[in-house]
């Protein structure tokens, strides 16, 4: 059975029709890479499961649990699938430490010192335990990344969604969030994540999505798509990016 | 006539100032109050809410002073309200400064990236929580340096309400030049006293400014 069931997915800006009726099934485990030119939906598609943007048509499941645009159901929703953004968006006035255990004392009212044992573990697990009591301004942009991880992980989510979360970084940082991130994919995560590096799609993903102009153009295992893209599009869009 | 020392000036002038402090800490915390009620029905998701505070806004920042408080105190006299100066001037001051005191409050909690409010909810926030926890901490310490440069504008303001008879220190200038003929000296000492009400503000102002802007840096 699929753990997100992406069905039918429409949805407009005013008369901006970014996604046109997107079908994807997401197995448990399943690590996903979207690509695809910039404007073509990537984003928006990911925003959406996660309800940060709500949908005009079609529907969006996970564990079996529909998205509805109330705010119980969005939580319910939210504790499933964690995301992490391109600006790690930390919270600013709060240490690495705070950061992972807000949420977990907030929204599922988690005693103090449990939440505090679990942004430990949590931090360890991205390499930062020595960083607990850091500010994200005193972090280097992949250590707050690898916090922003962190903080996800502490909710214990089913899923990540995780959007070009290596594009703000310098170069010589990316490598060492892509280790956490296949890491978690080699631990049975399920992870959907739009991306532009293709090596790592390639060699961590099981299946590529190829969005263009607000529909899924091409899907299918990593090999397959890198080795025989079909369409002029990807053909054209893996030729610029080579 | 009689003789009046510089002292004797000085000293009157420094007992009405005890109502000028008093009027601008009553109209400061006030519309502090009204302020923060007002913030949370301008930033809240109703639809009443936020346009009736944009319209109290633009009446109060469109129109000067001086009209509110004539507005306060004959307005409810044509009512047959017998309002007495110190209770129009209260009233006025503090709708005023809570107009201002909104609108700081806005921009500071406007101004914080859309990034904590997406990234909170991700994590399963609910509105309140993410005000509480995640954007009025970051908004709160913007807001410390304009709002404590506006109180300067408060203490200023009081000034016009002399004019509805309110005796504060503007209008024992008024007085007691009107008793000693001379101006000059009243007046100077006057916007002496005004300055030394200000300047600590405004000055602490720019230091808050400072140094909350390297706190954000460095922590
Ligand atoms: N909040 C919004 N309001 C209006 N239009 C939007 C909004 N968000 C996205 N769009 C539009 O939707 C389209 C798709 O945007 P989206 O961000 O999903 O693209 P993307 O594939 O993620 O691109 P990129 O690679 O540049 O991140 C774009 O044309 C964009 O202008
Ligand atoms: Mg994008």
């Amino acid at each position: 059975m699929s753990l997100i069931e992406i069905t039918e997915v429409k949805k407009r800006f005013g008369d901006n029709e970014v996604l046109k009726g997107i079908n994807i099934d997401v197995a448990p485990g399943e690590v996903v890479a979207i690509i695809g030119r910039s404007g073509s939906g990537k984003s928006t598609l990911l925003r959406c499961i996660n309800g940060l943007e709500a949908i005009d048509e079609g529907s969006i499941s996970v564990a079996g649990a529909q998205l509805l645009p109330d705010e119980l159901h969005l939580k319910a929703l939210r504790l499933k699938v964690g995301m992490i953004f391109q600006q790690f968006n930390l919270f600013p006035h709060l240490t690495a430490g705070r950061n992972v255990m807000l949420s977990q004392m907030v929204v599922k009212k988690t005693p103090k010192a449990q939440a505090e044992a679990m942004a430990k573990t949590m931090l360890e697990r991205v390499g930062l335990g020595h960083k607990f009591d850091a500010y994200p301004d005193q972090l280097s942009g992949g250590q707050q990344q690898r916090v922003a991880i962190a903080r996800a992980l502490a909710m214990q989510p089913i899923a990540l969604l995780c959007d070009e979360i290596t594009s703000a970084l310098d170069p010589e940082l990316v490598s060492e969030v892509l280790a956490v991130v296949k890491e978690l994919a080699g631990e049975g995560m399920t992870l959907m994540m739009v991306t532009h590096e293709m090596r790592f799609a390639r060699d961590v993903c099981s299946r590529v999505v190829f969005m263009h102009q607000g529909r899924v153009h091409e899907i299918g295992p990593p090999e397959e798509v890198f080795a025989n893209p079909k369409t002029p599009e990807l053909q054209q869009f893996l030729g610029v990016t080579h | 006539m009689n003789e009046f020392t510089t002292w004797d000036i000085l000293r009157n002038l420094l007992l009405a100032a005890r109502w000028t402090v008093l009027l601008s800490l009553v109209s400061f915390i006030g519309g502090g109050l009204v302020g923060a009620a007002l913030l949370f029905a301008r930033i809240g998701k109703g639809r009443i809410g936020p346009t009736f505070v944009k319209a109290y806004v633009e009446l109060f920042q469109g129109t000067p002073l001086l009209m509110q408080l004539f507005l306060a105190f004959f307005g409810l006299g044509l009512f047959g309200v017998d309002v007495p100066a110190w209770l129009a001037a209260g009233v006025a001051l503090i709708l005023w400064s809570a107009a201002f005191l909104t609108e700081i409050w806005r921009g500071c909690v406007e101004s914080i990236a859309r990034g904590q409010w997406e990234a909170s909810s991700s994590l399963g926030m609910g509105y309140l929580q993410q005000m509480r926890h995640v954007i009025l901490p970051q908004a709160l310490r913007i807001a410390v340096p304009p709002t404590v440069g506006f109180s300067v504008q408060v203490v200023k303001g009081t000034a016009l309400t002399s004019i509805i008879g309110f005796v504060e220190l503007s209008k024992a200038g008024t007085i007691v030049t009107n008793a000693t003929f001379e101006p000059f000296t009243v007046y100077g000492l006057v916007a002496l006293i005004y300055f030394c009400l200000c300047w600590p503000l405004s000055r602490s102002s720019q230091i808050l400014e400072r140094k909350l802007n390297v706190a954000h840096r460095n922590h």
